[in-house]
């Protein structure tokens, strides 16, 4: 019988009890389901009552946005002021003022390609390309000395683009570095893997900043005299170094998960080593960690605000020497407030793309 | 075996001898590499006339610490310095892991409930933390207080007792009194007699079947012995007040805003992670073992106890040991803000010793000490918690 069958009768302009559809029935199911609930959701209620509007004044209501720090001693909410007048340096730090549209344009282009590449039926050949492309037209554009623009030494980039430059080209190398350590971890020559597996633990073991320590003060003295070294670069390698090891163990996960059965057929067809990874095993290991491989990509992203404490310039060292600016002391909270914001929006449209990517990926397992 | 055809591969062809040439290869690339480096550190400091070795260790730091669990001036070595550093950061990695675990429990439990509004709220709190990073959460808390909290002439109180200002969050303790040592030694006697109860229990509740209600009993003796002693010695109850002298504070117990400020972040941050931990932990012991344990008539503790636990922890624990590393790693970012711990302690020495290398190689030995220490527990662990299956 379906369900509009006009000869029942019975059931015809009952409605449900009114405590079991809209807005009253979901309430009843998600908020008020038993005593426990009840007080919870009562208690909460309260909670962000206390909370949310007096936060919501400090912020918006009583804000001001566009003023002098002294102005804004005065104000009985928020001083946003910190960030707008001193966004440009905040942002782009002691690039050139005048040529602060080139890192803009760099980072937009950036931006553009990221957008590109989430869609999945762009990944095929001509992507590498592209990406290749664009990040010779950005190290132009940040870099200059062609084309008629002025060149800008490197140690003159701060602010948001050295903080994704970082990011961005730590990532780059890092990942070919940690799936062949990966594949060293793996392997069946006894020195090769005994090399990788140290290599691995002994990054994992320490924390960061006692790499970026290394690259600041140690590495100097590990190159012959007269050779020196770029502080960013330093740095950059500490960053590829480190990542590089947690990508190793996340593609060593991958490739533990695949059956035998991958290898030995590879290995029937009279495929080499090299082809037996390429062509086989790599595609596959690859993709299924996906996943854990953006979530190092995040915590990488986050960790490049660790060179501040190396004296490099980077997103929050900018913020930093604005709030040690006498006009601007005290307004600290909204200033990280902010950069909060674009270190949340980095991390949040990653793990949401991560999410969806699992989602497809999943989807394609099953069919 | 007429045959030997082996004999006729070139050995460059030889799957065996070609590993080894290329292990040689790697070999030689790698000690290369390193002869050249070293070579260059050993040139590069001699030019530099920077002292090697461990021998700066006894000489006198002549640096003062501002937090330090044993006696340290700056008349004392740098050896001692950098023991008051590894104090202060297993203290605070210490402290920051009971916390974290008690919040990032609750908040993977809130995340869970059925109650829309706090299952939302966990699942803000938890994206927020986790993408937002550790050090910029350093920085503003430490700024919250630098900025918003009032110098200590106009402290806040909000209640009695507990006194909020720039300088620090200073609150009333118990004042010392004998009870305490009696007490601490009742409490660890007490957790020491539940645990020989909880294996008596088990064993006899598996040979028998009879229950022996041990969270009870152990609670009770747990929390029941100390109050006795506490009792027994007149119920001290004189507090401790912390009131200001000068531009501090005295008496009570001060926790400074480095260290409150470093344990706020590394709390907030980690207990965010291991919420998702617990979350996936939980969500893994399938519907049908809750249904299965209920069906066969277990109560709803022994279902908890006996079946949804173990194998949640099971699934927990490795994940969760890798995220208090993270946080007892994390913890070098102390140096930012200024909180004596191990790394800010050896960077002081390296800057006034210029001994970097033994400097940095401390550092990294002592990560490197928790961390194999951790994956040590791990792996007996895992071999303990294994399925063994029939």
């Amino acid at each position: 019988m379906s369900l509009n069958d006009p000869g029942d009768t019975r059931t015809q302009g009952v409605k449900p009890p009114v405590t079991h559809v809209g807005i009253l029935g979901w309430m009843k199911a998600n908020l008020f389901n038993g005593a426990l609930n009840s007080v919870l959701t009562i208690a909460t209620l309260y909670l962000l009552w206390k909370v949310v509007p007096p936060l919501i004044r400090w912020a918006f209501i009583d804000s001001v946005w566009h003023t002098t720090g002294k102005a804004c001693r005065h104000a009985a909410g928020a001083c946003w002021s910190v960030v707008w007048e001193n966004i440009r340096f905040i942002l782009f730090g002691f690039y050139p003022y005048d040529s602060q549209w080139r890192p803009l344009v760099a980072m937009l282009l950036l931006f553009g390609l990221l957008f590109y590449s989430q869609n999945r039926k762009h990944w095929k050949k001509h992507l590498i390309y592209v990406w290749i492309g664009g990040l010779f037209v950005m190290g132009l554009l940040m870099k200059g000395g062609l084309f008629g623009l002025s060149s800008v030494e490197s140690t003159k980039w701060s602010g948001l683009p050295l903080t994704l430059l970082l990011s961005i080209f730590g990532l780059t190398a890092a990942y070919p570095l940690g799936v062949v350590l990966a594949l060293g971890r793996r392997s069946k020559m006894v020195l090769v893997k005994w090399l990788s597996v140290t290599y691995i633990e002994m990054i994992r073991g320490v924390p960061l900043i006692s790499l970026l320590f290394m690259s600041a003060i140690i590495f100097p003295l590990f190159l012959p005299e007269g050779i020196t070294i770029n502080k960013i670069l330093r740095a950059q390698v500490a960053i590829i170094l480190f990542t590089a090891a947690y990508i190793a163990e996340v593609v060593r996960g991958g490739l533990q998960a695949m059956p035998r059965g991958q290898y030995e057929a590879a290995e029937s067809m009279g495929l080499n080593y090299y082809l037996t990874m390429r062509l086989v095993i790599l595609p596959q290991a690859l993709k299924i960690v996906i996943p854990p491989t953006v979530s190092i990509l995040i915590s990488a992203f986050k960790d490049t605000s660790l060179v501040v404490i190396i004296a490099l310039w980077d997103l929050l060292k900018t913020t930093q020497s604005v709030l040690a600016n006498p006009e601007w002391m005290g307004f600290s909270a909204e200033a990280y407030i902010f950069i909060a914001l674009l270190y949340f929006g980095g991390c949040f449209s990653m793990s949401s793309y991560s999410r969806k990517l699992e989602r497809e990926l999943s989807a394609g397992e099953q069919q | 075996m007429r045959e030997k055809q082996p004999e006729k591969v070139p050995f460059w062809l030889d799957p065996k001898k070609r590993a080894i040439l290329f292990q040689i290869a790697v070999l030689g690339i790698v000690g290369l590499i390193g002869y050249y480096l070293v070579s260059n550190t050993i040139f590069n400091l001699k030019r530099q006339s920077i002292a090697t070795g461990f021998s700066f260790l006894h000489k006198e730091s002549s640096f003062e610490i501002g937090e330090s669990l044993i006696s340290y001036s700056a008349a004392s070595s740098y050896g001692k310095a950098l023991i008051v550093g590894a104090l202060n950061t297993l203290e605070v990695s210490f402290i920051g892991i009971v916390l974290t675990l008690i919040l990032g429990t609750f908040v993977g439990i809130a995340r869970l409930s059925t109650n829309w509004l706090v299952s939302k709220l966990a699942g803000i709190f938890i994206e927020f933390m986790q993408d937002i990073p550790v050090l910029l959460q350093l920085f503003f808390w430490y700024a919250i207080f630098y900025d918003s909290l009032p110098s200590p002439r106009q402290a806040l109180a909000p209640i009695s007792g507990l006194i909020l200002s720039n300088r620090g969050i200073a609150f009333a303790v118990p004042a010392p009194s004998p009870a305490h040592k009696y007490m601490v030694f009742f409490f660890l006697a007490a957790c020491i007699v539940t645990y020989f109860i909880r294996r008596w229990a088990k064993r006899r509740q598996e040979k028998t079947g009879q229950y022996f209600p041990t969270f009870r009993v152990g609670l009770a003796l747990i929390v029941g012995l100390p109050l006795v002693v506490w009792l027994l010695f007149g119920a001290p109850t004189k507090m401790n007040i912390p009131k200001l002298v000068g531009f501090n504070f005295k008496g009570g117990l001060t926790l400074s805003p480095e260290f409150v400020a470093l344990l706020l972040g590394l709390v907030l941050y980690t207990s965010a992670f291991v919420a998702e931990v617990v979350r996936a932990g939980i969500q893994s012991v399938s519907k049908g073992q809750r249904e299965a344990a209920m069906a066969i008539g277990l109560r709803p503790s022994q279902v908890l106890n006996l079946v949804i636990l173990p194998q949640a922890l099971r699934v927990i624990i490795p994940p969760l040991t890798s995220q208090m590393l993270n946080l007892t790693k994390n913890s070098s970012l102390a140096v930012a803000i200024g909180f004596p711990d191990f790394v800010s302690v050896a960077n002081t020495t390296i800057n006034q010793t210029g001994q970097s290398i033994e400097g940095v190689a401390l550092i990294m030995a002592l990560y490197l000490i928790f961390s194999l220490s951790t994956s040590a527990f791990m792996n007996w662990y895992n071999k303990k918690a294994a399925l063994v299956e029939r």
